[in-house]
Order: structure tokens, then C-alpha cells, then sequence
């Protein structure tokens, strides 16, 4: 990528950011660590990657994407907002009784939302189904999902882990948003699940490790899933939870909390001070 | 579809058989869990093997990939014992087919105290309670082989969730190829004044049992048979407790949570008499033949004619 299309992705994720946190300070509740970490993932697939269309966001033959880290739905909401999908005044109502935006995806309440998720573990086996309906009917379209590093605690994981290898769905790229962090801490002391990369290598996948705020890493990983035939793909993506906002990196404390009103003021300046820098509009 | 009245086949093998009949839309894709050969979908599995998905012994995982199929226009039938159906994969059947309304159908097999001799850890009696419970589900309970294809194509033929409840225990064959099933119907099989009997599965013989055993004593009983055990069938109910004053529901299932309760609930709401549910009383089960147990847990036309004549007492 050249240096320019990096620029309009870091922009669009810092408004993907803004947006994330912008529904959980006005709900006053969900996820804001989890959300910030996958933002750059959902920003390369949404903006670069996935044959989407906002006015067919039910095309048969379109890309797909699950979010089965599914309480990381503001950073889908913020996606799907800034490519068009759902109207950006609508995130403020994020969890609210009035709002179709519910605290974890519907697929029934939200234009381009391709699977209901938010119980851990069951979005990769959803994921798992649409590639194999792809292979079953010839059909080309890819299907991407996102996992939390603390999902992989869940046993479905590697059901699923299992029968993605066993129906050899080269068309699924699963993501691994790898911030180290879970609700009640460090991953490794909480339930030590590593090496990920090594189990997953096991149960037949392709593994790629990168940086997941680089897009040029992105970028590489998701075409060598692509072009790697015969097994998923599993790009483990090192990120940093609460990426973005100085306070909130790298601290589990922000998992589950929302900001409160100086927090959220900072946080947005923090963004809008880098949408500045890369020459963006705020 | 060639069953003969009087022709003893489980419902299991009536739903595979369907699987197959019906199969040769591309839409329908069947899986399972590692146990096609007591479900009976090995003969789709034969017969279409590109849309058959064996998922290995993972009853969760099969039914969250059933849903991400659904999504694309596929028609699943997920398949597995009841127990590890509704029962382990209640929870992704809840969020990933019941919540989002996708066109999943549970084909539960081995439901009920008749699985024998394996014993109360695979002796379902708590499914339609649990499925009674997701918003939505259609809960199908068919009595005999005709009426188990007959609910695989009305389940094919509607858009949406399904569980449909089969046994592993081989039954009499109690309708021909006139019987019409719609879903959401019960069915009178036959009329009488004094009590109304209503059994679901394969205690619906049973039913007729009793009333003949009634008849003897000069007890006019209703029969009706509740395959559809969601949504329930109100008016056929609440009809018959006006007509009749007296109702005792019969299946093979805890009194709690199943057919006993679907109709109390209606009864209570709309036209209360008294009323008798037979079906095992909160117990599990134990291994055994199906006949003897069936017995000993009281799921027999004696114990239903016992009961009729204790709720027209209470009248």
C-alpha cells in the first residue's frame, strides 16, 4: 500500500475509534478495550478487503464477516458506520430500549450484520457454516471472523478449530485479536491458553502472526490466506487492548467499563489530535 | 413414503427415510454428530453424500455451523440424540438458531424413557421443556412413522426453527396416507363426552387404549392427538374442556415442562377443569426393556384410564 491509502485507513480507524467510544460513554456501559484493539482489523476487511455493498448488505454472493468476539460491538458499529451501512447519528443510541443497536450483534436489527453473536465460542462455528455453504454451492465469496484471545477458553473454539481443518475451508480466515488481556486479567494467569499459535498449527490451520496496527501486515496476511489452499487461516494479530487512547492501552480495567465524561473528552481529542497529524477530517 | 397401519417403525427410521424422500432439494443439507447410524440420516448420507456433514462428536459446534448454513439459504436438519440436542447444545440453539429465527431443523432422536436399556443418561425427558422455552421454536412430536414424514416436510416447508422429536423404540404405524398434519394442529381422533385424552408421541395408542378401556366401563372419552406441542393448538383444547370437563394429558416426558404443562397453561387461562397429566413424575429414568419401563414409570393406557377417571371425579 502506498503511503496515502495507509493514511485514509489510520483515519478511518481512528473514526471507527471515536465511534466505539462515543456509544459506550453513551450508554454507559459495554466494551471499550476489545473494541479499540480489532479496529484496524474490521477497518482493513471493511475498506479494502470485502466485497460488501451497504445498499445489498444481503447479497448472496458478498463477503461475510462474524464477529464472535461479539461484545466488541461497538467497534462493529463503528465500521459499519463509517462504510455506510447504518446512519453515524445512530450510534448514540447504542444499548439503549429505543435503539436497534442492541448490546451484542443482531443480524435481524442491523443492516450488514451477518451473524447474531455475543455468546463466546459460537461465531467461528456460524463463520465455519457460511464457508462451507460457499464450498458446497461453488461459490467464491470469503468468509472472515474475529475471536478474543480469552474466547479460545471456550471448548467450541476448537470444535470448530477441528472441523474447519476436516472440511479443509481454505475460504475462512479467522482473525485472533491477540491483546493478552481477558476481564479478569492477563490471559496467562487466568487460563494460560498459549501457545495459540502452535495449537492451532496442530489442529491443521495456517498460521501468520503480525502486528494488528499495521496495515501493510494486514494486508499480507489476509492475501496469503488467500492464497494458501487446502486449510483455514488463523492470523494471529498482536494487538494492543484499548489501542488509541493513552489511558485505556493495555489495561484490562477497560474491558467492560465506559468512560466517564472528562475520560471520554480526552479520549476524543486523543483521536481527533492523530486524525489531525495524518491531514484527516474530524 | 409406504407404511402400512399396524406396521411397527421406530420414528427414527420414518425420519431418515423422509431425509431421504425429501432430499433431493439442494438446499437441504443434513448433519450429525457421529451417530448417523442410530439417527437414521445414513441414508441421506448414502444416497446425497456432498450435502451430508458428519461433525464429529461436538453437538454444540454442529448446531452454531447449522445456523452460519442457514444464513447462506440452506434448509439444516441437525441431528443427534435429544439429550445432546436440546440438551448440551441448548445454548447455541438458544443464541445462534433461536435468536436470530434461522431455518434450522433439530432432528432429535432417542427422546424419551423408550431408549431402554441405555439408561437415564441418554433418556431424554426434559427436551420439550427446554425447546418450550425458546421463543419461536416449533416443537414437533410425531406418534408414528406417517406422521414423522409428514412433519419433515411441513418442517422443510417452514421458514424458521423446528425441533422434531423422534424415538429409538420401534412403534405401530397408526395412520395411512390420507392422514393430514399441519402444523400448530392437534388432531381428534376420536369423539366422546366425558373426558378428553390428549397424548403426543407414542403414547397416543395408548390414548386410544384407554378409551376403549373406558368404554368398557361406560366412560365416554375424547382422544386427540398433540403432535405439534408449539405452538399449541388453544382452540382444540379449550373446546374440548367445555365439551367434555375433564382432561388428562399423556406423553413420555417429565409432567414438568411438556405436554402437560403447554396444556395446563391453556386450560388455566381460558377454561379451567380438572386435569391429570401423565408422563414421568420428575424421576429420571433407569435401563431396562422399553415396554417393562414404560410400565414402571406409569406411561401406559392402564395408567392414562386410571387417571381419566380420577379428573372426572374431580369435576
Amino acid at each position: 500500500m502506498d503511503s496515502n491509502e495507509i493514511k485514509d485507513l489510520q483515519i478511518h480507524a481512528a473514526h471507527v475509534r471515536k465511534m466505539a467510544l462515543e456509544a459506550v460513554h453513551a450508554a454507559g456501559a459495554g466494551h471499550p478495550g476489545g473494541s479499540l484493539s480489532v479496529a484496524d482489523i474490521l477497518t482493513y476487511l471493511y475498506f479494502k478487503e470485502m466485497n460488501v455493498d451497504p445498499k445489498n448488505a444481503k447479497d448472496p454472493d458478498r463477503d461475510r464477516f462474524v464477529l464472535s468476539k461479539g461484545h466488541c460491538s461497538p467497534a462493529l458499529y463503528g465500521i459499519l458506520a463509517e462504510r455506510g451501512f447504518i446512519p453515524k447519528e445512530d450510534i448514540k443510541g447504542f444499548r439503549s430500549i429505543d435503539s436497534y443497536l442492541q448490546g451484542h450483534p443482531d443480524m435481524k436489527k442491523v443492516n450488514g450484520v451477518d451473524m447474531s453473536t455475543g455468546s463466546l465460542g459460537q461465531g467461528i462455528s456460524c463463520a465455519n457454516g457460511m464457508a462451507l455453504a460457499a464450498k458446497l454451492d461453488g461459490k467464491s465469496y470469503r468468509v472472515y471472523t474475529a475471536l478474543g484471545d480469552g474466547e479460545i477458553e471456550e471448548g467450541e473454539v476448537w470444535e470448530a478449530a477441528m472441523f474447519a481443518a476436516h472440511y479443509k475451508l481454505d475460504n475462512l480466515t479467522a482473525f485472533l485479536d491477540f491483546n493478552g488481556l481477558q476481564i479478569d486479567g492477563e490471559i496467562t494467569k487466568v487460563m494460560n491458553s498459549t501457545p495459540i499459535d502452535k495449537k492451532f498449527e496442530a489442529f491443521n490451520w495456517h498460521v501468520i502472526t503480525i502486528d494488528a496496527h499495521d496495515f501493510d501486515q494486514i494486508e499480507a496476511a489476509v492475501n496469503e490466506a488467500k492464497q494458501t489452499k487446502g486449510r483455514p487461516t488463523l492470523i494471529m494479530a498482536k494487538s494492543v487492548k484499548g489501542k488509541g487512547v493513552s489511558f485505556m492501552e493495555g489495561q484490562a480495567a477497560w474491558h467492560g467499563t465506559a468512560p466517564n465524561d472528562e475520560q471520554y473528552a480526552q479520549a476524543v481529542s486523543e483521536l481527533d489530535a492523530y486524525i489531525d497529524s495524518l491531514g484527516g477530517d474530524k | 413414503m409406504n407404511y402400512k397401519i399396524g406396521e411397527s417403525i421406530a420414528t427414527r427410521q420414518a425420519y431418515g427415510d423422509a431425509l431421504v424422500e425429501y432430499g433431493n432439494d439442494p438446499r437441504i443439507v443434513v448433519m450429525d454428530a457421529d451417530l448417523s447410524k442410530s439417527t437414521k440420516t445414513d441414508g441421506f448420507k448414502a444416497t446425497y453424500p456432498e450435502r451430508f456433514i458428519n461433525t464429529g462428536i461436538a453437538e454444540g459446534n454442529m448446531m452454531a455451523t447449522a445456523a452460519g448454513l442457514a444464513t447462506c439459504g440452506k434448509i439444516v436438519f441437525a441431528s443427534s440424540f435429544a439429550m445432546f440436542a436440546a440438551g448440551r447444545a441448548f445454548e447455541q440453539i438458544r443464541n445462534s438458531i433461536g435468536y436470530p429465527h434461522l431455518n434450522v431443523k433439530i432432528g432429535a432422536t432417542h427422546a424419551g424413557i423408550s431408549v431402554g436399556e441405555d439408561g437415564a443418561s441418554h433418556q431424554c425427558l426434559e427436551d420439550i421443556g427446554i425447546m418450550r422455552t425458546i421463543p419461536g421454536m416449533v416443537i414437533l412430536n410425531p406418534a408414528d412413522a406417517v406422521e414423522s414424514n409428514l412433519a419433515v416436510k411441513a418442517a422443510i416447508d417452514y421458514d424458521g426453527p423446528v425441533y422434531l422429536r423422534f424415538g429409538r423404540l420401534a412403534v405401530p404405524t397408526i395412520f395411512d396416507e390420507n392422514y393430514k398434519f399441519e402444523i400448530g394442529k392437534g388432531v381428534l381422533l376420536k369423539d366422546g363426552s366425558d373426558v378428553t385424552l390428549i397424548g403426543t408421541g407414542l403414547l397416543v395408542p395408548a390414548c386410544t387404549e384407554a378409551a376403549e378401556i373406558l368404554a368398557g366401563e361406560g366412560i365416554s372419552a375424547r382422544v386427540i392427538n398433540m403432535a405439534t406441542i408449539k405452538p399449541i393448538d388453544k382452540d382444540i383444547i379449550i373446546k374440548a374442556a367445555k365439551e367434555t370437563g375433564a382432561v388428562v394429558t399423556a406423553e413420555e416426558h417429565n409432567v414438568i415442562g411438556g405436554l402437560g404443562s403447554a396444556v395446563a397453561e391453556v386450560l388455566v387461562e381460558n377454561a379451567p377443569v380438572p386435569m391429570k397429566r401423565v408422563g414421568t413424575q420428575d424421576v429420571f429414568g433407569r435401563s431396562g426393556k422399553p415396554y417393562p419401563l414404560l410400565e414402571m414409570y406409569g406411561l401406559d393406557a392402564k395408567t392414562i384410564a386410571a387417571k381419566a377417571k380420577e379428573a372426572i371425579a374431580m369435576k
